[in-house]
């Protein structure tokens, strides 16, 4: 069978493109290389709806970041992602830099964004108690949120797939070729999948896939980020997300809530070696810690609980690739997303269909479509009387598996049940928070592994933290597998 | 929404000891609450021997030791409710429980925290590096070996030397795993003498000490791990630094009390200890909220956790019964070279009064006084002192009399 559109890549790009085609009577796949969505870009970084003042007026960047604002918060609310819509702050240290906010002031002006205002330091001070003393003027951005970047992958395929679009997971692409009026993608199992329309959002390996269909005009600089994360107890250091002046290298650290009431700090702009490069250093932490504490010197990092690096994809020249090839009839790429790509991603998604629609894809609207995701969160929000209630009918929601963010075994099965399901302990971790809290899984590993195991079939020692060769037993059982 | 005089949050070592020592104080209506699908806490994964020489005369192994005590709780019909997760406790006693029954509310006339703790984990210690599979506190580790039946790893690396950590390097070496090195960050190591000499010198596993993991590696499954010495600062010298490849990193960096259900009840909170500031009958900053065990300091061993215990069950009791004493409390204070004191007030009665507390570095030969203004309560002459042995100090009957308004225990060093 042929496929009317196959998406390279399931971060929130693929994935929000993929719940966007959705809405039409199409036969959608979309090819997965690791064991879960949103493994690359879209599950490290800040999380953070960005206003809009940052990207030179012009550009495709100033454009989707504009039009993505409203667009997201709505996904969010139709897909029950959690989000907030908490304003940002851009601090001013100095004259140089107030002059600094000034031009974003009057750029986020020319690209229309909304409610924008230069506050004075008291003035800012007054409304984040905790900014420093040192800080002399702030950009006020009153439409700047935060939302779970992985979660929102999560939901908008999943979203997708309840809509019948199909995903296929670790599919890695070794080989596209043009097909008649298609493409064929092979995978490194040798497996195929045939489409009309073939789009390139594979994030990281986007400039990989257009060589593959030699059509490749852009190289990705990967440029890795790193941050902590602090424990919930500090979580109201500050309510919006604090910036910095940004520079050519990014947008400055950060210090701001997330959209689960943790506190971030990050995060640092370096060169990597690779697309896949995944590590935190003790410069990179370091820098973290201390330009946070420039903004917001209450940050308290003893009560730090993790810390973890991300890649942006990013291109010289820095501006989004959206089109269609000019060499490859059928081939769109989605490229170069990175910084404000989440904030982007419904408006990219939707520019993506107009270029599916440009290339000859007939759109009719699917009869029966169905925008909203149930909120897997639904559980935790109820009164007691409801929990109370709710138990008697679903005894495992009764049953608290992670202790420190409160997640039931009936809430982790459902995860692995529910599109798309996750495979993988960090899977399970980030569709329920279980294990991201302060003991990060030290309790609770031991069950999610078992209750997986249990859901999908797969024996225990075969349980993986995130697909691949990251098994959690690699000794075998006691008595049997163990070295002599 | 149901009434009981006294419930019991967590039905470990501490718990069961609290529960039994109330009833025989003369409170029936006892019920402890327990997360897990049994009593006995962490100790059903300590399979290891060593428990309860002090308390019970006998040397057992942890699940041995957790036996006994629920056996003493079931000859009294002392109510336990496996598998309920208390969500919420209010300063006016409400405890909120979750099970699978569903949500339950219960009235207490006393509540005793016990609730244990947890290890420190990874992002907390920040370790920088990749993030793969292999890298477990060693605590999970055990409850996988012993309660699951699985073998994390063959080759190990153990960061932290402290008694969880030891006694899980000989527990994979048994299993046939490789101990490749023990790092322990500071000079010395936060373990007990006992197990460094049975754990890790028995089976010749080294111990690094002043040294730690600087880097993890690995994109899937662990690799290998960087093993730097550390400067006066705790800070990796890169001259130092040396690949250990190994499948498996555990984590034994030190206990944290687990306080939030404790905070959100409003419980002070002493930073030194990480649990709740309690007077000598372990009661805490809200009245009748009584604390023992880990969740109230992180103690050596479990015989002690019994004791301490005993003494919040019977404070809780007395309570319910209207029999608890009544009087002017004084503070206690941690002199140089000490880190922590418990408790952290004591009221003023006739009894004699234990203190508790550790030393902030080793000492050799030692005199700890306790002091109220000028005037010496209680002194007591060691030999040598550690961090990683908790010291107990007895105020003598009738020395707390009314001149006294601050107790404090100073440390002097003897030639």
């Amino acid at each position: 069978m042929r496929y009317d559109v196959v998406i390279a890549g399931c971060g929130v790009i693929g994935a929000m493109t993929a719940r966007e085609l959705s809405r039409y009577d199409l036969k959608v796949c979309v090819l997965e290389k690791e064991n879960d969505v949103s493994m690359g870009s879209s599950r490290a970084n800040s999380g953070i709806i960005h206003g809009g003042y940052d990207p030179v007026p012009g550009t495709l960047k100033a454009e989707m970041n504009v039009k993505g604002v409203p667009l997201l918060y709505e996904a969010a609310r139709e897909l029950n992602v959690p989000h907030r819509q908490n304003g940002s702050m851009v601090c001013a240290f100095g004259a140089e830099e107030e002059s600094a906010i000034k031009a974003l002031y009057e750029r986020g002006m020319k690209n229309g964004v909304k409610g924008l205002r230069l506050l004075k330091g008291a003035q800012a001070r007054e409304l984040e108690p905790s900014l420093s003393d040192k800080l002399t003027a702030a950009l006020l951005v009153p439409n700047g949120g935060i939302i779970s970047p992985y979660e929102l992958t999560v939901a908008a395929i999943g979203n997708a797939m309840d809509n019948g679009v199909e995903l296929k997971r670790n599919f890695e692409i070794c080989r596209v070729i043009q097909e008649g009026d298609g493409f064929a993608v092979q995978s490194t199992d040798q497996e195929v999948v045939r489409g009309r329309i073939f789009v390139n959002a594979a994030g990281a390996f986007t400039d990989h896939i257009a060589k593959m269909l030699h059509d490749c005009d852009f190289t990705i600089i990967p440029r890795g980020g790193e941050y902590m994360i602090l424990d919930k107890e500090v979580g109201n250091t500050v309510s919006r997300t604090i910036f910095q002046v940004p520079t050519k290298e990014g947008k400055g650290i950060l210090v701001c809530p997330t959209a689960h009431g943790n506190l971030m700090t990050g995060p640092t702009a370096a060169e990597v070696p690779t697309t896949e490069s995944r590590e935190t250093t003790r410069e990179g932490l370091d820098t973290v810690a201390r330009l946070a504490k420039k903004s917001v010197p209450s940050v308290d990092f003893s009560k730090v609980i993790t810390s973890f690096a991300g890649v942006r994809s990013s291109v010289a020249g820095g501006d989004f690739i959206i089109r269609l090839s000019k060499k490859v009839p059928g081939l769109i790429h989605l490229a170069a997303i990175d910084s404000p790509g989440l904030t982007s991603c419904v408006a990219i998604a939707r520019r993506a269909v107009e270029l599916a629609e440009q290339a000859g894809l007939k759109l009719t609207l699917k009869e029966g479509w169905d925008g909203t995701r149930p909120d897997p969160e639904a559980f935790r929000k109820m009164t007691d009387e409801e929990k109370d209630h709710f138990i008697k009918e679903h005894p495992d929601y009764g049953h608290i598996v992670c202790r420190c963010e409160g997640v039931s075994e009936g809430e982790i099965r459902a995860a692995v049940r529910t599109n798309p399901g996750a495979l993988d302990v960090d899977g399970v971790k980030r569709r329920t928070r279980s294990g991201m809290g302060r003991c990060q899984g030290g309790f609770c590993g031991p069950y999610v592994m078992r209750l997986i195991s249990e859901e999908t079939g797969t024996p225990l020692e075969e349980i993986t933290k995130c697909g691949g060769a990251s098994r959690m037993i690699c000794g075998g059982r006691i008595g049997e597998g163990a070295v002599k | 929404m149901i009434a009981h005089d006294i419930v019991v949050v967590g039905g470990g070592p501490a718990g069961m000891a609290a529960a039994v020592a109330a009833y025989d104080r003369g409170v029936n209506d006892v019920v402890i609450l327990d997360r897990e699908e049994t009593m006995g806490g962490i100790l059903r994964q300590c399979v290891h021997n060593g428990f309860g020489l002090h308390k019970l005369g006998r040397e057992l192994t942890g699940p041995e030791y957790a036996a006994h005590y629920a056996a003493e709780v079931k000859k009294r019909g002392i109510r336990t409710l496996s598998e309920t997760m208390v969500t919420s406790i209010t300063p006016d006693l409400l405890v909120t429980a979750t099970s699978t029954r569903g949500i339950q509310k219960i009235q207490a006339r006393a509540v005793i925290l016990a609730m244990g703790c947890r290890e420190r984990a990874r992002g907390a210690l920040n370790i920088c590096g990749t993030r793969p599979a292999g890298v477990y506190s060693a605590g999970t580790a055990q409850k996988l070996v012993n309660c699951e039946g699985y073998l994390v790893g063959k080759r190990v690396v153990i960061l932290g030397s402290g008694d969880i950590g030891l006694i899980m390097a000989r527990r994979m070496t048994l299993e046939g795993a490789k101990v490749a090195a023990v790092c322990e960050i500071l000079p010395y190591s936060g373990g007990l003498k006992r197990n460094i000499v049975q754990c890790l010198e028995d089976y010749h596993i080294p111990l690094y000490l002043s040294t730690t993991v600087s880097e993890i590696h690995g994109n899937e499954r662990l690799e290998g791990v960087t093993i730097a010495q550390v400067d006066e600062n705790r800070r990796p010298k890169p001259e130092t630094a040396r690949f250990i490849p190994c499948d498996t990193l555990l984590l034994s960096c030190g206990l944290i009390p687990e306080n939030e259900l404790s905070r959100a009840a409003g419980v002070a909170i002493d930073r030194r200890t990480g649990g709740a500031a309690v007077d000598q009958f372990r009661q805490t900053s809200v009245p009748g909220i009584y604390a023992c065990g880990n969740v109230l300091q992180v103690h050596d061993l479990v015989d002690y956790v019994s004791d301490e215990a005993e003494i919040a069950g019977r404070a809780a009791a007395a309570r319910v019964l209207e029999e608890a004493p009544t009087g002017e409390t004084v503070e206690t204070e941690p002199g140089s070279g000490l880190r922590y004191v418990l408790p952290q007030r004591v009221m003023k009665t006739e009894e004699p009064v234990d203190l508790f507390l550790r030393v902030t570095r080793p000492f050799g030969k030692l005199k700890f006084v306790v002091k109220a203004g000028e005037r010496v309560l209680a002194t007591a002459s060691r030999p040598v002192a550690s961090p990683g042995e908790m010291e107990r100090l007895r105020i003598p009957a009738g020395a707390l009399t009314d001149g006294v308004e601050k107790i404090v225990v100073e440390l002097e060093e003897e030639a």
